[in-house]
């Protein structure tokens, strides 16, 4: 990742033993991380941009209530990166804009 | 009674600030008339901020030509009303007469829809242009179809705008040209004065006017008795879901799911008799959601944002009401459901009935006396 | 914890009690209600429970237990008691962490999604314990990547051990502010600056409510503390400030600095953090869902529902605890959340009206206690006019990106309130439901039309209180 404004981790409790991949880019984060956080700790800066404007939008609140979080996770669009704990392998995009439907995810 | 103390004028009152109301205002404004609208409150029971923003042609009167006659009529008027507004108020309205599809999810439903289709088709004489498409040719225009739909009615005269964006250009508009909106809370009291009315409001103490409309939705009912004028009308719920927006997907409206200007998908449709209770209730919207993945499978993974349950205005016979009093001649009655499709027929030909006492529209059909035994 | 598992949806499912929201209010309900044995289902959004301010109490990240504190790690003696009743032999509460409340109906029918999958359960009772939020306040540049809450920093603190990238800035007012600036200068996190945004004359204007505040001295005692504590460290500390902005840098996409005002002087620092606090909210989307009636708090500036001492709203069945009800923090909540689970219980007529007389009265004592300083904590932090009642582009609805501007020109026009504005300019139509813009699109209309906030009211709020896929919904349907 590009930016200096990545999160710093502190002395912690847990290891980073998951590995996410943010943007393509592989992370290491730590089991009990949110999808949000994961972004922040990879230093990502905007996570979304906005469907009307396209502005460059972060994680804000972290519990739920803001939705500048969404991302695509696991190619499923617009969803809240706070409310979703990381899992190996998880893949973590850039909401650009609206989503595209597709059926491709469906069950 | 009623020339001491404070109280307000206007040559004619409207009462109700919904789009029927507005839309007949903004037409009597036209006329050149001195127009208030008493608007009841931010919490009224508001069909039109509910409203599935249809301009609808299709079907519509398959009981009573005159009916299928007026929506036709005002659906030709809507491209010139919109442009009005657009170029009035810089809101484009994001009117679309492309054409409409009506899903029907089983050979049965399609085969009913054929036949009630040809028979409004008899009735005018040929001049109804209907096309019955099966699955393969609904997909040239809609991909997405699913393979559950049997097929789909089409009519090229339907269309779609945003309602949400028509009331608000009609306001701009209407306040633009002069108009008066009061935030008056409900009507309590309309009495005949030797001239004019005089109307007493919770909030906005009494009006004074030479002319009345009531275009108060489900308030009728109360209202219309006040003036010798009958509206027996009954709150019908309506739900409406709402998605995140999403890319373009959809190219037609249909008579379930529409996809909007901004790229919300609208999904609606449901008749209930439920009460003044504008809530949603999630037994219904279930089967709206599961109505509407039928025909588009494509929209089971589409998140929705919001839900709302509005209060469609029913008569007896679900026809609108075009009324001059009997007893005050002064006093008129416009109801009806499809605030929308009809938009433009009331802000035209409507106001000018009212405004000028005469009218080509074939409005004695849609008399209040018909629900009397 | 054990986790329960989702019960079977298809056969009638009754539980005495359905508790929303695993934050202090709800755990100690649980165990309340479970101790009297009553069948209660504890349903959270999260994936453990704690809520907000006991967040990650199980698995707190940190290593160092002094950064947060020992208020944080009191915590850790609620949960004790939660998962003691929640592992008992017969255990009486299933406990659905991952489970997104979208809808409780008056019947109450309680509708959510676990793993996108839908679910309806039915209560006796619910517990409505959803907790608070952080008042959102729109200033310049608060949309810009780099901005976010100081409870989102505490969050992350706690459940990741993750500090916010340096140069980092705090603004805003209120305990809140002070506490994550102590705690992030305890992990040894640099903080440019605190910036104080309480408005010059609200010691005074609070002192009026002090008497109440003397009521608690350990808890003033203990803000006291913290502002002491960052005097110590040496941290840059401004006070009254006003005119906060934050500036992105020149490609538009990031925090770059802050600008802001003290006594008349525009400054600037450097900053690719900065955190913001103006206080917090109940959460009422739920609440207003379900038409309970609420109020106005003038003195905290937001709306709460009402409830009588035991947490009863104005639907007979349905209880409110915790700072959803009204902001007085975590003891207080916990405190509600025993006395409503208490008063459910003898509702149920599993205590009769003598014990809870006697079981309640402890409680209540401490409850007095708690909130005999707000009064105090909540006029001296009432948002400054500025955060309250927003200027020019700034946005005010972040989802649909509509500026106050917007907002002012349409209340000028004369707008019925906030639901006509709504559906006029799209405020509060997006994704998050208008609990970021609701409060500020009010008082927004109250300025331009020179009527209080209480007078202009809310939006009306509908279910599904949050987004669900269209499966989930049409599930039901089969």
């Amino acid at each position: 990742m590009t930016n200096v404004s990545n999160f710093k981790r502190l002395p912690s409790r847990h290891d980073a033993s998951v590995t996410v991949f943010v943007e393509g880019q592989a992370v290491q984060v730590q089991a009990h991380d949110s999808a949000a956080a994961a972004i922040l700790a990879a230093g990502l800066g905007h996570s979304r941009t906005t469907p009307i404007t396209g502005s460059g939008r972060a994680p804000y609140c972290m519990m739920g209530v803001c939705f500048e979080c969404l991302v695509e996770i696991d190619g499923q669009a617009n969803t809240q990166g706070c409310m979703t704990l990381v899992r190996e392998g998880m893949q973590i995009k850039r909401q650009q804009q609206a989503r595209l439907l597709t059926d491709s995810q469906h069950d | 009674m009623g020339l001491s103390g404070n109280h307000n004028q206007a040559e004619i009152c409207v009462i109700g600030g919904g789009v029927v109301g507005l839309s007949v205002a903004l037409g009597l404004i036209r006329n050149g008339h001195q127009v208030c609208v008493l608007d009841e409150s931010d919490l009224a029971f508001r069909a039109s901020r509910g409203n599935f923003g249809l301009v609808w042609v299709q079907g519509k009167g398959d009981s009573l030509a005159q009916y299928a006659q007026i929506s036709r009529r005002s659906a030709r008027l809507w491209q010139p009303l919109a442009k009005r507004l657009q170029a009035d108020t810089g809101i484009d309205i994001q009117l679309q007469q492309k054409g409409g599809l009506f899903f029907c999810l089983t050979e049965a439903e399609l085969q009913a829809r054929k036949q009630m289709l040809s028979q409004m088709q008899v009735a005018v004489g040929g001049d109804y242009p209907f096309e019955v498409l099966d699955l393969q040719q609904l997909r040239e225009l809609e991909p997405e179809a699913g393979p559950e739909v049997a097929g789909a009615t089409w009519f090229p005269e339907d269309g779609h705008l945003n309602p949400l964006l028509f009331f608000r250009a009609l306001t701009d508009s209407f306040l633009k040209q002069g108009g008066q909106i009061i935030h008056s809370g409900t009507v309590s009291d309309i009495r005949a004065l030797t001239q004019g009315f005089q109307i007493q409001t919770s909030q906005n103490g009494l009006w004074q006017c030479q002319k009345v409309v009531l275009c108060a939705g489900l308030g009728n009912q109360i209202l219309a008795p006040m003036l010798g004028l009958n509206a027996p009308v009954v709150p019908n719920r309506g739900q409406v879901l709402i998605s995140e927006r999403v890319k373009p997907f959809l190219t037609y409206p249909t008579g379930h799911v529409r996809q909007t200007g901004e790229g919300t998908v609208q999904i609606g449709d449901s008749k209930e008799d439920v009460g003044f209770d504008s809530g949603t209730r999630i037994e219904v919207m279930a089967k709206i959601a599961n109505r509407a993945r039928k025909m588009y499978p494509i929209l089971n993974r589409v998140r929705l944002v919001r839900a709302w349950g509005a209060l469609r205005v029913m008569t007896p016979d679900g026809y609108p009401i075009y009324q001059q009093s009997e007893v005050h001649r002064n006093a008129y009655l416009v109801t009806c459901h499809s605030g929308i499709t009809l938009g433009a027929l009331h802000e035209g030909p409507i106001a000018d009935w009212i405004s000028q006492g005469s009218t080509d529209l074939p409005l004695e059909v849609f008399n209040d006396q018909r629900f009397k035994l | 914890m054990t986790k329960s598992s989702v019960p079977d949806t298809q056969g009638d499912s009754q539980y005495d009690l359905i508790i929303i929201g695993a934050g202090p209010a709800g755990m100690a309900a649980a165990s309340t209600a479970a101790r009297e044995g009553l069948t209660v289902a504890l349903m959270d959004e999260q994936c453990s429970v704690g809520g907000q301010i006991y967040r990650a109490i199980q698995h707190t990240a940190l290593q160092y237990q002094q950064i947060l504190g020992a208020d944080y790690y009191a915590g850790q003696t609620l949960l004790a008691a939660f998962e003691q009743q929640l592992n008992a032999e017969q255990s009486q509460i299933t406990y659905l962490p991952n489970s997104m409340v979208w809808s409780v109906e008056d019947d109450l029918v309680v509708s959510f999604s676990s793993g996108e999958i839908s679910h309806r359960l039915r209560a006796k009772k619910v517990l409505l314990a959803t907790g608070a939020m952080e008042r959102p306040v729109a200033f310049p540049g608060w949309t810009l990547p780099g901005v976010m809450t100081c409870g989102a920093a505490q969050i992350l603190l706690k459940q990741s051990a993750l500090a916010p990238a340096a140069p980092l800035v705090l603004a805003g007012s209120g305990p809140l502010l002070l506490l994550i600036a102590a705690q992030l200068n305890r992990a040894g996190v640099a903080i440019t600056a605190v910036l104080d945004t309480t408005p010059k004359g609200r010691y005074l204007k609070a002192a009026k409510y002090l008497w109440g505040a003397l009521k608690n001295p350990i808890l003033l005692k203990k803000g006291l503390g913290l502002l002491q504590e960052l005097k110590k460290s040496g941290i840059r500390y401004e006070r009254q400030v006003s005119d906060l902005k934050a500036i992105a840098c020149e490609q538009g996409i990031q925090l770059e600095q802050v600008q802001f005002s003290v006594s008349g002087k525009v400054q600037q620092i450097d900053c690719n953090s900065l955190l913001v606090h103006q206080g917090v909210v109940p959460n009422v989307q739920l609440s207003r869902a379900l038409g309970l009636a609420h109020q106005w708090q003038a003195l905290q500036q937001c709306w709460s529902p009402v409830r009588d001492t035991w947490g009863q709203s104005s639907h007979a069945d349905i209880f409110i605890a915790g700072d959803g009800g009204g902001i007085a923090g975590a003891v207080a909540a916990e405190c509600q959340g025993q006395l409503a689970a208490l008063k459910i219980a003898e509702q149920l007529e599993r205590i009769n009206p003598q014990v809870l007389v006697q079981q309640t009265r402890p409680i209540q004592r401490i409850l007095a206690k708690q909130l005999s300083i707000r009064p105090f904590l909540d006029q001296l932090y009432q948002p400054a006019e500025a955060f309250l009642k927003p200027l020019g582009d700034t946005i005010v609805c972040r989802c649909e990106e509509i500026s106050a501007d917007q907002i002012r020109k349409i209340a000028a026009q004369g707008v019925a309130g906030p639901n006509q504005a709504k559906a006029f300019c799209r405020a509060g139509m997006g994704p998050c439901q208008g609990r970021m813009c609701g409060l500020t699109v009010a008082n927004l209309i109250a300025d331009e039309q020179n009527r209080t906030v209480e007078a202009v009211g809310y939006y009306q709020i509908r279910s599904p209180i949050k987004p669900l896929t269209l499966s989930e919904l049409a599930d039901l349907a089969d």
